[in-house]
């Protein structure tokens, strides 16, 4: 028997798809799995792995809250969160404009400073911030978890991600702008921005998951409980013996993965598109 | 930040003698840039100048204050000190690994999501997911799926008759978890990177080369493949880069173990910086992370310059 063409063809396409299923168990099946342990009793933890919980132990999701301040915690990732990408988009579009538009002596030369940047990692200068950081008496404080990341790498990479979008928008309407006599200021406020909603989107969804997300910073500057934020607590719910309550992590876990997870899928395609940004500047 | 954009002294110059348009221009360019040269200086360059000076001395928790000791730190790294040379290869090991692995992987799930057809959208949402996930989340989840006796994936393999090995607690295979772990985790950001580049490659070489009859390989390797070529080479340094600066993940997943095994550069600095207080020494390590990444970049923009020309 032989096969028509179309029929080769879904036979085809079927098999590919089949390979792409099999190719997504890694990267799916942890996020399954995490919020399934996630209800488990610790002795179903250890017992015969099912996707499904013999017995759903909600417990473990009140027990979260109690085991540290975990709320707490929680919150305190979300507003360092909104801070930090607060501030990025008003310094990155500040200067990123000025790059973009203004002529001014010395701009070649800051330019190249702040592009140098981009290529030192933080772990470079996280000694002597420490150091820098308790002078100012800011240890232990949400300080430096701020700072850092607005005047950072990370900062400077959304500058240049701003200056690229102004660089690209037509000058005209600027122009025009002028005209009717906006200051420098006006113009950036009234016509660029609004005229980069893109790349603000961009800048801002980066800047957020990598604050969210960070994790060096907060294990050097920040020691209290109640000043974590959720990286750190996750990694905290251990016995007396240093050993993991796994329910408990895992289902602390969910809870901070699983609202982004969600945002995400809503999303999709604006945060890769962010991403696809980001990861070719310079 | 405040006191730049106050001061008196603008304010008393601003009236008196009239600013050319071209001064003010600047002025006001200086203005826009201020924050971020401010926070720059403060929390970028000045630590970066000092971390060149730490590295110049002596100063951990015995010696309580920094004595200069010239290049004595590095002599050290370089030659006394055999942790060092083992980190290196740990760090060597881990890019070796996982670059190749990340970048073949990434360039596969590309060219089977770059055009359109059921589902490709829900594909790419799934191999992105790690990527925004944070490296705590993933590297817990990994921990607890790689356990030795209880863990997920050696139950699996018992199905089919294999005992599994102990994976981040032996020395033979927490490099390999450790790599594979974390190639998953970032695959995805290649992959959208592969994905523009794909598309943005003319369909007509393709459609001319299939009239012509020829086959799929070698479409691929005569027409795709030159093509990307420029991408190929600025992921593949920024995934290197992205290897040798590894931290979260290895200190959640194995904490340099067992036997130090997965002792990478990153994790090497924070344990001599922040965990032994040895400053002068961790500084140093950081100087040679600092010689590593630069001479990778300058390699970078070197060989795309070739490639322009």
């Amino acid at each position: 028997m032989t096969l028509s063409p179309h029929r080769l063809h879904v036979l085809n396409r079927i098999c590919w798809t089949l390979a792409l299923a099999a190719l997504a168990i890694p990267f799916i099946f942890p996020f399954l799995w995490m919020i399934s342990s996630g209800f488990k009793t610790p002795a179903e933890i250890f017992g015969q792995p099912s996707l499904i919980p013999a017995v759903w132990r909600w417990q473990n999701f009140v027990d979260v809250f109690t085991y540290q301040p975990f709320a707490r915690q929680y919150f305190n990732s979300l507003y360092i969160a909104l801070v930090v990408t607060a501030l990025t988009l008003v310094v990155s579009s500040l200067a990123g404009y000025a790059l973009a538009r203004m002529r001014f002596a010395g701009a070649g030369l800051l330019m190249v400073f702040l592009l140098s940047a981009l290529m030192v990692p933080e772990e470079v200068t996280i000694i002597p911030n420490f150091f820098l950081m308790r002078w100012l008496g800011l240890m232990d404080t949400h300080m430096p978890l701020i700072l850092l990341p607005v005047f950072g790498p990370h900062g400077i990479m959304a500058t240049f991600l701003m200056r690229q979008y102004f660089l690209a928008l037509p000058k005209e309407v600027e122009e025009a702008g002028k005209m009717d006599g906006l200051s420098r200021f006006g113009i950036w406020w009234l016509i660029a921005l609004p005229m980069s909603r893109p790349a603000l989107a961009a800048v801002a969804i980066i800047t957020f998951l990598f604050s969210w997300n960070l994790f060096l910073e907060p294990l050097i500057f920040v020691s209290s409980l109640n000043l974590f934020t959720l990286p750190l607590a996750l990694n905290n719910f251990n016995d007396p013996y240093g050993l993991p309550l796994w329910n408990l992590q895992l289902a602390a876990t969910s809870l901070a993965v699983v609202p982004i997870l969600g945002i995400y899928l809503i999303a999709q395609r604006q945060i890769i598109e962010s991403f696809a940004m980001s990861g070719v500047k310079g | 930040m405040v006191q730049n954009v106050s001061g008196e002294s603008s304010a008393r110059t601003f009236r008196v003698p009239r600013l050319s348009l071209k001064h003010r221009e600047a002025l006001e360019a200086w203005l826009f840039v201020s924050p971020i040269v401010t926070g720059f200086l403060i929390f970028f360059v000045g630590p970066l100048v000092a971390v060149v000076f730490y590295s110049m001395t002596e100063w951990n928790l015995l010696t309580q204050q920094a004595t200069f000791v010239g290049m004595r730190n590095y002599v050290d790294a370089l030659t006394q000190n055999p942790d060092f040379w083992h980190v290196i290869r740990n760090s060597l090991i881990f890019a070796a690994g996982l670059v190749p692995l990340n970048m073949a992987l990434a360039l596969c799930l590309a060219l089977a999501l770059s055009r359109p057809f059921l589902g490709v959208v829900f594909f790419r949402t799934i191999f992105f997911a790690p990527v925004i996930t944070s490296a705590v989340a993933w590297a817990i989840v990994w921990k607890f799926l790689l356990q030795g006796e209880n863990g997920f994936v050696n139950q699996m393999l018992a199905i089919i008759g294999i005992d599994g090995p102990n994976w981040l607690r032996d020395p033979n295979w927490a490099m390999v978890a450790v790599i594979f772990t974390r190639v998953i985790k970032m695959v995805g950001l290649n992959m959208i990177l592969y994905i523009a580049a794909l598309q943005s490659v003319p369909r007509d070489y393709e459609e001319a080369a299939r009239l012509e009859g020829a086959s799929g390989w070698q479409i691929f390797w005569s027409i795709t493949w030159p093509l990307l070529a420029p991408t190929t080479l600025v992921i593949m340094i920024i995934t290197m880069i992205g290897s040798f600066k590894v931290f979260d993940h290895i200190y959640l997943m194995t904490n340099g173990g067992p036997e130090n095994g997965t002792l990478v550069l990153a994790f090497y600095i924070y344990e001599q910086g922040f965990k032994f207080f040895n400053t002068g020494y961790a500084s140093a390590l950081a100087m040679i992370m600092f010689v590593i990444v630069l001479v990778l970049t300058i390699l970078q923009l070197l060989l795309r310059r070739k490639e322009a020309s």
